[in-house]
């Protein structure tokens, strides 16, 4: 393999793996906070569709990345009313948010489909780009995959050194302990979920703006649902969220080139399309099997509704 | 022992006036009065559903009462959050921990702790309370790697970092070992002397009437008394609990020369769970006419021991487990209760009992082949009702009849019914968790009656439970289970107390040499 094609395949895999560690980490802080949130499909189809017609109206990018995230929160504060103030199923709401969120965006952005964007200039950063191999793939990139780095060290810090990633993970283990001790449970709870709805914008935003600058329906092609596998299959772990959504990212380049290469291969293409997704939950599997790290890190209470005796 | 005497004029620590709690269902309390003086150590007594955790909650302010008031050292107070009771010196020691069993010790105590303490000087600060109270613990090391008793020690180390002026203790002494419940009590009274108000809710008579200055008696949910527990008999006070006198077991001795109908022969087991216990060479036998006892500190092999005579763990091998002379350790629950085996679990609602389902329902679980509840592969729907209906009359079981969800019953009547559907079967053996576990005082006393009826008519029974008077109670021999590894087999008669006390520690004679800091009672789970 030349070098630049090494370059070129990197930088790719970067991109794909982008809007899943964003969306993913959301979700994580969710679900380390005990609510299961399966609605991130329809919360990254919203973001989606609804930054993709902020850029299209005012031109700026960046305003299209605030209206996906707050599209992202709007349905994600649906999903909490739901769950948290009504106490509703949490599965049940998150698959009915899920298709809701995907249906309303097909229906808001018809008007927008078949009309292109133009691309976002990528950021270069001086001196570390000119790292032959790597620099361009790495650091010659969007800025919100200079954010998704950023995310991840901060939701690492936030987890394991703050006092209030402490009050999180402690009411995802046990809110009727939490409650008993003084800590607000609920409104504990909405925080985390606003978070990962505000990811899952995010991470849709990324998808129309910058990854392929376009309106298509259902273009967020079940990448919330990869990254609650994602996140269940990492262990409820960032650093293995991130490996995860990597490789996903670097097995589905490596077979697109595969199968664009015209190369003479014996192998059906539906087995390379499918190729990433087990990859992926086999290698998680694989390095988190560890029984006594699952039960250290896994939430004990997630999707368990909780109501605080009056 | 004389409760400390009050500077006259200064007004209680605590004042309960005319406090209730209603519920849909049920009246939790009903007007009750309390008088908390400083410094002093006031039980509250009472059944279990007599309202004494409800009162509490109501005092920590997890819960809001209906009516009623409360003053705070003079002041009326109405006590919001835990977080309020806290600020007022309020701290609880739950009955069920309120730890969270994947952080640290440090991590659990600064979550309790208001402002932002930093870890490494908290640790200190832990380490100085455990030592000026006798309540030795690791701040770095995780909760569910400790015993039960250290995971108490943490609740209440917890409490004294706040330097409370009044400590709630629900019910602490239930999963002590005897001589970490005499190292409690010297913790209590050091606070005590040090101007600390303590509330003590138990149902146990003699820790009352050891520690306690005074007591305020709830009996369905009222008051239904006062006492001074030292110039009180545990027969008088059982009367202001209960209304009666305490019903005493009738307890034949054993017949011997029984046919042999549990045999563990070396059985040893690695258990699933990273934090369970594995089981060791385990070597017992249990013949017909006879209960036997197993003793022991929860988390040290129980639970692995009665899955693998249950069936609900198979093991590798056959042999190990023999059940009415059959090499049971390759058979399934079903099967094995097929030959013979009835088997009361632990926990009632969940594994006992479907909770949503009727108790005519719950009856064809377990009962199905041995009552005869199925014809021809269909449910025999008037013979369950009619065997439910049964259990129910012949066990004195309170609640609506065969149809009755099996969550609508407390859990003493609930307990009851499990057991009662088991002793109907009449199986060759019985093996029986925690039988009288959150049972009231009359109905624990039924529950053993019944399962020394059991015995007398020939039956073998395995009983292992974490209260050692009910062990000594019922049983005509018993053993202990420390870290995975049975004690020898002793006659109840010619053992005490405090023997067994000693060997829940795991030293028994023969026993493997113990690391020097694991005496009195830190016996570790995940050791």
């Amino acid at each position: 393999m030349d070098a630049s094609l090494f370059t070129s395949m990197l930088f790719a895999t970067v991109v794909a793996g982008t809007p899943l560690i964003i969306v993913a980490l959301g979700l994580l802080v969710s679900e380390r906070a005990g609510v299961l949130n399966l609605g991130a499909e329809g919360m990254m189809a919203m973001g989606a569709v609804a930054a993709f017609a902020a850029t299209h109206t005012t031109g700026n990018p960046w305003l299209g990345v605030l209206a996906g995230m707050g599209a992202g929160l709007a349905v994600a504060l649906i999903f909490g009313v739901l769950t948290l103030t009504l106490q509703a199923n949490q599965v049940a709401s998150g698959l009915a948010v899920a298709i809701f969120g995907v249906g309303l965006s097909a229906f808001i952005g018809k008007p927008f489909e078949s009309v292109a964007l133009p691309a976002v200039p990528a950021i270069r950063i001086p001196f570390i780009a000119d790292i032959p191999l790597i620099g361009e793939a790495l650091y010659n990139q969007q800025a919100l995959v200079y954010f998704s780095w950023a995310l991840f060290w901060a939701v690492l810090w936030f987890l394991a050194r703050s006092r209030a990633g402490l009050v999180l993970r402690a009411v995802g283990e046990s809110p009727a302990s939490a409650h008993a001790i003084g800590y607000p449970v609920i409104a504990i709870r909405y925080l985390a979920v606003l978070f990962g709805g505000a990811m899952a914008g995010i991470g849709g935003a990324f998808l129309s703006v910058f990854y392929t600058p376009m309106w298509v329906e259902g273009m967020v092609a079940g990448r919330g649902w990869i990254a609650l596998a994602l996140v269940v299959f990492a262990t409820w772990r960032p650093l293995r969220v991130m490996i995860g959504a990597y490789l996903f990212g670097g097995v589905m380049i490596t077979q697109l080139f595969i199968q664009g290469s015209g190369l003479q291969i014996d192998f059906p293409s539906q087995f390379l399309s499918s190729l990433p997704y087990w990859a992926t939950i086999v290698v998680l599997v694989v390095i988190s099997r560890n029984p006594n790290t699952i039960r250290l890190n896994s939430p004990a209470s997630l999707g368990k509704p909780y109501r605080p005796d009056a | 022992m004389n409760a400390p005497s009050p500077t006259p004029g200064a007004p209680p620590r605590l004042r309960l006036e005319g406090i209730s709690k209603v519920y849909p269902a049920v009246v939790a309390n009903d007007a009750v009065d309390l008088v908390v003086a400083p410094g002093e150590i006031h039980a509250v007594l009472g059944e279990n559903g007599a309202g004494k955790s409800t009162l509490m909650k109501i005092i920590y302010g997890v819960t809001r009462p209906s009516a009623g008031t409360l003053y705070w050292e003079g002041e009326r107070v109405e006590v919001t959050s835990p977080a309020q009771a806290r600020a007022l010196g309020i701290g609880m020691v739950f009955q069920h921990f309120s730890l969270f069993e994947t952080l640290t010790v440090a991590e659990n105590v600064a979550l309790a702790l208001p402002g932002k303490p930093a870890l490494d000087e908290l640790a200190q600060r832990i380490e100085a309370v455990s030592q000026r109270y006798g309540l030795p613990v690791a701040p770095r090391r995780h909760v569910h790697a400790l015993s039960v008793g250290e995971r108490q020690r943490v609740e209440i180390i917890r409490c004294l970092l706040q330097n409370p002026r009044l400590l709630i203790m629900d019910e602490p002494t239930s999963v002590l070992t005897p001589q970490a419940v005499r190292k409690l009590f010297d913790t209590l009274r050091q606070l005590s002397a040090e101007g600390c108000s303590i509330l003590y809710i138990s149902h146990k008579l003699d820790e009352i009437q050891e520690l306690c200055h005074t007591a305020t008696v709830l009996r369905g949910g009222r008051v239904s008394g006062h006492c001074r527990p030292a110039e009180e008999t545990p027969q008088s006070m059982a009367r202001l609990m209960i209304g009666k006198d305490l019903p005493v077991c009738e307890h034949g001795p054993a017949a011997s020369g029984g046919e042999l109908r549990l045999r563990l022969a070396g059985l040893s087991h690695a258990s699933e769970d990273p934090f369970g216990t594995d089981l060791k060479d385990i070597h017992l036998d249990v013949h017909a006419g006879e209960i036997v006892g197993i003793a022991g500190v929860s988390g040290n092999g129980q639970q692995e021991l009665l899955q693998a005579i249950s069936g609900e763990e198979i093991i590798a091998e056959k042999f190990p487990v023999q059940i009415c002379g059959v090499q049971a350790g390759r058979l399934s629950a079903a099967q094995r209760r097929r030959i013979g085996l009835c088997f009361v679990p632990e926990d009632r609602l969940g594994r006992g009992a479907v909770p949503s389902m009727s108790l005519a329902d719950n009856a064809v679980l377990t009962a199905a082949r041995s009552a005869g509840l199925v014809r021809g592969g269909f449910l025999a729907f008037a013979r369950a009702r009619h065997f439910a209906a049964e259990c129910i009359e012949r066990f004195n079981v309170r609640c609506g009849g065969p149809q009755a969800a099996a969550k609508s019953l407390s859990g003493g009547n609930l307990q009851k019914f499990i057991v009662g559907r088991e002793v109907l079967q009449t199986p060759q053996l019985l093996v029986c968790a925690q039988p009288t576990w959150g049972v009231d005082v009359g109905a624990a006393a039924f529950i053993r009656q019944a399962i020394i009826d059991l015995r007398n008519r020939g039956c073998a029974v395995l009983v292992v439970s974490e209260e050692l008077d009910e062990l000594f109670e019922i049983c005509d021999r018993i053993a202990v289970i420390a870290k995975g590894r049975l004690s020898p087999v002793r006659p109840v008669a010619e053992t005490s107390v405090e023997d067994i006390g000693v060997w829940m520690s795991g030293l028994w004679p023969g026993a493997e040499p113990v690391p020097a800091d694991a005496e009195a009672e830190a016996v570790d789970a995940a050791a």
